[in-house]
C-alpha cells in the first residue's frame, strides 16, 4: 500500500514537471506563438510586474483581497438566510409549501444570468456583486439544508419527543447536528458557485478584483497576464474550499473524514 | 413541545403554495406599480410578458429571441458533445489503464480548480467570438463531471465480471468496451446530466462576454440599454431552456434505470 502511494506521487511529479517541460519547450521554440500563449519566463514576469508595480490599477494582493471580500461577504449573507429558510423549510410542511414553488421556478436559472439583471439596478459597483453572489450561493444552501432535515431518521426525532426535549434544545442538539453533513455539502456548492460567479461578474464589469485582472489582460492581449490571473482564481478558489473543509472537521469531530 | 411536522391536507398544500407565487406575484406587481422605483427599472410581471412577446416577433440586438436562442443551442451541443465525446472514454480508460489514471490525474485536478469562466479571455484570443470561443468555455464546464463519473463507474465495476472476461480472452479494447462501458452506464448518464448543467451555465456566462449573437448576448445588450423587460424575458428564456434539458436528461435517465430493474 505505502509502496503504491509512493509511486502515485512519484507519476504525479513527474507528470507536472513533464508539462513544464514541454511548456518551456514548445514556447521556447515558436511551436505556440507567443501572442497566443506566454512561456514560463514571461509568466514569471507578469507575476513580479503585478506584484510589484501592479496591474490594473493596483497589486495583485489587492485584487485578491476585493475578490475574497466581495465573496465573503455574499457568502456569509446567503449561508444566514439560506441555512435557517432550508431548516425551517424541511421541519414545517406549511413553510415548505408556501416557498417550494418559489424555488422551483428561480432554481433554473443559472447565477450568472443575474449578472446583467444586478448591473442594471446596481451599477458596476461591489453591491451589484454581492447580489449576484447571495443569489448564487443562497439556493444551494437553502436545498441542502432543507435535504439535511428531511433525511434526519424518524426514530431520532420520536425518541427525542419522547424524552420531553424542549424545541430549542430539539433544534440545537437533534436537527442541526443531524443535518450537519448535508448542510455543509450545500456550503460547499455555494461556495463553488458564488467564486464562479464573482469571476464572471467582474470579467463583465469591475475595477479591481481578479476578474478585472483577466478583463484587463484580455484587452492588452497579454497571455502572461492572463495566466496569472486564472492561477490565482484557481488558488483563491481551492483556499477556500480548503478552509471550508477545516470548518466541517470542527464541526463534526464525530464523523472521522 | 409542538411538532410541525404534521401531514397538511391536499388543500391546504396547495392554497399555502399558491399563496406563495400570490404573494411574489403580488408583493412584485405592487411595487413596480407604486411608482416608488421607475418602470424601466422594475417593469410589472405583465409588462415583462408583453415585452417577452414581442421579442419573439421584432429582433432585438439582430435576431428574435428564438434565433438568439438556436445559435446558443448550437453552441451548446458543440460544448456539450465534445466534453461527452472527450471525457467519457477517457474516464474509462483511466478506470482501466493505472498508468494513465496516475499521469492524468494530477493535471486534471490542477486544471479543474480553475473556474471554467476565467478561460474567457484564453477562449477569446485562440477561437475568437463565433462559435469556437464560447465552446471552449462550455467544455471547460461540461468536461469534469463527464470525466469523473466515468471513471467512477469504471473503478467501481464487479471484479469478477472483468476476471470472467480477461478468462474467456478479452483484450484491454474489449474489456473496456464491453464490460466496463455497459457497467458505468448509470454513473456515466449521472455525470452526464451535471455536465448539461453546468455546460448551460457556463453557456450563459460565456455569451455575455464573448459572443455576438445568442441568449446571453440578449441579456447584454438590455442591460446595455438598461431595459429590465428584456432583461428578464432572457432570464426567463435561459430558465425553460435549461430546465427542459434537465428534463430531458431525467427522463434518459429514468429510462436505463428501468430497463436495468431498478
Amino acid at each position: 500500500m505505502r509502496e503504491r502511494s509512493g509511486r502515485r506521487i512519484a507519476v504525479a511529479l513527474a507528470s507536472v514537471g513533464a508539462t513544464l517541460v514541454l511548456w518551456q519547450a514548445l514556447t521556447a521554440t515558436g511551436v505556440i506563438p507567443a501572442s497566443r500563449f506566454a512561456s514560463p519566463r514571461e509568466f514569471w514576469a507578469a507575476l513580479a510586474q503585478i506584484n510589484g508595480p501592479g496591474y490594473a490599477d493596483a497589486k495583485l494582493w489587492q485584487h485578491v483581497l476585493q475578490s475574497c471580500k466581495l465573496v465573503a461577504e455574499g457568502f456569509v449573507v446567503a449561508a444566514g438566510v439560506g441555512v435557517p429558510l432550508g431548516l425551517a423549510m424541511g421541519w414545517s410542511r406549511r413553510f415548505e409549501a408556501f416557498f417550494n414553488p418559489i424555488f422551483l421556478l428561480l432554481r433554473p436559472i443559472p447565477p450568472l444570468a443575474w449578472i446583467p439583471l444586478a448591473i442594471v439596478w446596481l451599477g458596476l459597483g461591489d453591491a451589484a456583486k454581492v447580489m449576484v453572489i447571495f443569489v448564487a450561493a443562497f439556493v444551494p444552501s437553502v436545498i441542502n439544508s432543507y435535504t439535511g432535515v428531511r433525511s434526519i431518521e424518524p426514530y431520532l426525532v420520536e425518541a427525542a419527543r419522547m424524552l420531553g426535549v424542549r424545541r430549542t434544545a430539539f433544534v440545537a442538539e437533534v436537527m442541526v447536528p443531524a443535518a450537519l453533513p448535508h448542510i455543509f455539502t450545500g456550503l460547499r456548492l455555494s461556495l463553488q458557485a458564488a467564486w464562479t460567479t464573482l469571476v464572471a461578474g467582474e470579467l463583465v464589469g469591475a475595477l479591481r478584483g481578479l476578474g478585472q485582472v483577466l478583463n484587463a489582460a484580455a484587452q492588452d492581449i497579454y497571455p502572461a497576464m492572463i495566466l496569472v490571473g486564472m492561477v490565482f482564481v484557481g488558488l483563491c478558489g481551492g483556499a477556500m474550499t480548503w478552509m471550508l473543509w477545516l470548518a466541517e472537521k470542527r464541526a463534526m469531530p464525530w464523523r472521522a473524514a | 413541545m409542538s411538532m410541525d411536522r404534521a401531514a397538511l391536507t391536499r388543500a391546504e398544500s396547495w392554497g399555502l403554495s399558491f399563496a406563495g407565487l400570490a404573494a411574489l406575484l403580488v408583493g412584485w406587481t405592487a411595487v413596480a406599480s407604486s411608482g416608488l422605483v421607475p418602470p424601466q427599472f422594475l417593469p410589472t410581471p405583465l409588462a415583462v410578458a408583453e415585452r417577452f412577446v414581442e421579442l419573439t416577433q421584432k429582433p432585438f440586438a439582430g435576431y428574435t429571441i428564438q434565433q438568439h436562442l438556436v445559435s446558443s443551442v448550437g453552441r451548446y451541443l458543440m460544448g456539450f458533445g465534445l466534453a461527452a465525446l472527450v471525457g467519457v472514454p477517457l474516464g474509462l480508460a483511466m478506470g482501466w489503464f493505472r498508468w494513465l489514471d496516475e499521469v492524468v490525474s494530477p493535471l486534471f485536478e490542477a486544471v479543474r480548480f480553475v473556474a471554467p469562466i476565467a478561460w474567457v479571455p484564453f477562449a477569446a484570443l485562440w477561437f475568437g467570438t463565433g462559435i469556437g470561443g464560447p465552446t471552449l468555455i462550455i467544455f471547460m464546464g461540461a468536461f469534469p463531471p463527464a470525466l469523473v463519473n466515468a471513471y467512477r463507474g469504471a473503478r467501481f465495476v464487479e471484479p469478477r465480471f472483468i476476471e470472467a472476461a480477461q478468462t474467456l480472452g478479452a483484450g484491454s479494447w474489449r474489456v473496456i468496451t464491453q464490460v466496463l462501458l455497459p457497467a458505468s452506464v448509470p454513473s456515466i448518464v449521472a455525470g452526464l446530466r451535471i455536465s448539461a448543467g453546468l455546460g448551460w451555465q457556463s453557456l450563459v456566462g460565456a455569451e455575455l462576454i464573448v459572443a455576438s449573437s445568442g441568449i446571453g448576448y440578449l441579456l447584454v445588450k438590455g442591460q446595455a440599454g438598461i431595459s429590465t423587460s428584456t432583461v428578464m424575458s432572457g432570464m426567463i428564456a435561459i430558465g425553460i431552456v435549461g430546465f427542459a434539458i434537465d428534463a430531458m436528461l431525467r427522463r434518459v435517465e429514468a429510462a436505463i434505470h428501468a430497463r436495468r430493474g431498478r
